[in-house]
């Protein structure tokens, strides 16, 4: 081959020129139009029937602030005990042993097939089935004493959000690579050791955005609460409007609540993921 | 008279239809290096796991300093053992595995003290001492506080080595532990194996590297169709084959 020859001619000099601008204005033109449907909502809500003194006044109502310390308590709660079910039910499901296995596709068929409120009514009208319950010779009581609103709630939310929970949860396990186990087998770790210590650290990362996902739903499942008569947020505005029939503002409180809430959670989610993020690259520095 | 450390009699293991091993016998002495060579599935792999108890062997037996794993013999009859039981004999050896398989949520220190903390249940300075002394005698002493991410492939399995040391085994398993690497980063793995082998540690290593198998092997053994085609010393194996397979297969190789 011979020396590579000068450079061709006709290809002009470009360095020190740059790529212009895009107008984009499609995009002007549809924010402006976003802007302007968004403006006529809020002016017909403004001139609507609504008192927004009624909105301002309630917002910070004794009653309202308890109902959503009720439901973030209730919410809280009830994911830790979907978590600590899910976490148990998706390594039953895992397991090699078919009892095991069994039990926890059956708990997962029965709470994901029925609908939770539902559940709820169950859990608290549980007294028409066992008027007393306890252990024989040991305790017992009257199940209408016992299943109190807030038992019922937890109940028929936590176990109906273990069986959703496992699922995610099992995911996470299933996307750990399966080296990982058999290297945590290799310096003599048992299968529990072994998914304790090795496996779900690593599908923690992967199970930390669908469980912040389950967990907002599940603040706003808890207003099904409201049903067996848990003081939570919606339950508590009803009472008021009840009693002074401003409908709308309560249930606009209410709304507003809800949304403040899920607003603070999603950076909370963001800290969780980069706590289990540790080791892999996009963190790593 | 000493005794095998490893003694295989009559293995046999099935995939569904295929057989992977075919009654396969084998001893390996203290002290000596056994390099496993073939061509893929050629059984070499899967007699590796089953000597670490990862794969679960259809008929057979394996010894490991004398003692029967995975079953136990009572009356003429065999009883599986139990998980912690099983997990217990995997103590002795060591495995290093082709994808180096680090703890990726645990720092290249946190890698090796793992087993001796959270399975030996042993002191944590003295484990950090051991594991200190082990990273530098890998070379990697710099590297305690890294995660694995931020090693190199090199760099993973030698860490990878020293997890395993880590638990004092009688015996180390490399299954095929530089095929997964780029071809610059062999030869810090491999000087770290053979720093191993002249420690006097007893090695079986599944490898296609025979360079290393020629020097460093007491013993070669090629494997084929799940069963030893012929066995002896690398010079004889490698250098003077008998068995038409054998040569096949080096001159396909080299």
């Amino acid at each position: 081959m011979k020396a590579a020859p000068a450079l061709a001619e006709g290809f002009p000099d470009l360095s020190g020129l740059h790529v212009a601008r895009e107008p984009h204005w499609f995009r002007w033109f549809s924010a402006a139009l976003i802007v302007l449907v968004l403006a006529a909502i809020g002016r017909a809500f403004a001139g609507g029937q609504i008192e927004w003194s009624y909105v301002s006044r309630f917002l910070t109502a004794k009653v309202i602030l308890e109902g959503i310390v009720n439901t973030m308590v209730m919410a809280v709660l009830a994911m830790a005990l979907g978590i600590f079910l899910g976490v148990i039910v998706a390594i039953m499901r895992l397991s090699p042993n078919p009892v095991l296995k069994s039990v926890a596709a059956g708990y997962t068929w029965l709470f994901r097939g029925t609908p939770l409120i539902l559940q709820l009514l169950l859990w608290f009208n549980l007294a028409l089935v066992f008027p007393t319950i306890g252990i024989p010779g040991l305790w017992s009581a009257r199940a209408v004493d016992v299943m109190t609103p807030f038992l019922a709630a937890l109940l028929g939310l936590g176990i109906n959000q273990g069986a959703y929970t496992s699922e995610v949860m099992r995911a996470g396990m299933l996307s750990v690579d399966i080296g990982q186990y058999e290297a945590a087998q290799a310096i003599g770790m048992g299968r529990l050791r072994a998914l304790r210590r090795i496996i779900l650290p690593q599908a923690m990362r992967v199970v930390i955005p669908p469980i912040g996902n389950e967990f907002i739903g599940l603040v706003k499942a808890t207003s099904l609460a409201s049903v067996i008569q848990y003081p939570e947020v919606l339950h508590n505005a009803e009472n008021i409007y009840y009693a002074n029939s401003r409908v709308i503002e309560l249930l606009i409180v209410a709304g507003l609540w809800y949304l403040l809430v899920v607003s603070i959670l999603t950076p909370l989610q963001m800290l969780l993921e980069r706590r289990f993020a540790r080791g892999t690259l996009r963190f790593a520095r | 008279m000493t005794k095998p450390l490893v003694a295989i009699r009559s293995v046999s293991k099935h995939f569904g239809e295929f057989q992977a091993l075919g009654s396969v016998s084998l001893d390996v002495w203290p002290g000596e290096v056994m390099c496993l060579i073939g061509a893929s599935g050629s059984g070499k792999t899967t007699l590796l796991r089953c000597v670490n108890q990862l794969t679960a062997i259809d008929s057979g037996g394996i010894w490991l300093d004398g003692e029967l794993l995975g079953v136990r013999e009572e009356g003429g009859r065999l009883y599986r053992l139990t998980e912690r039981q099983i997990a217990r004999q995997r103590l002795k050896t060591g495995m290093v595995f082709q994808r180096f398989n680090l703890f990726p949520h645990k720092t290249a220190l946190e890698n090796i003290t793992e087993g001796p903390l959270q399975v030996q249940g042993r002191k944590s300075d003295e484990v950090r001492g051991e594991a200190i002394e082990l990273l530098r005698r890998v070379g990697l002493a710099a590297k305690a506080d890294s995660y694995p991410a931020q090693l190199s492939g090199g760099q993973q399995q030698r860490v990878a080595i020293a997890r395993a040391l880590a638990m004092k085994p009688m015996l180390m398993l490399f299954d095929e532990p530089t095929s997964a690497l780029d071809p610059e980063l062999v030869g810090e793995v491999l000087a770290v194996m053979k720093e191993l082998a002249q420690s006097g540690m007893t090695m079986m290593v599944v490898t296609h590297e025979l360079g290393f198998a020629r020097e460093v092997a007491d013993r070669v053994v090629y494997m084929d169709q799940g069963a030893i085609v012929e066995s002896g010393t690398a010079s004889d194996v490698l250098g003077a084959p008998r068995e038409a397979r054998t040569k096949a297969f080096l001159s396909a190789v080299i």
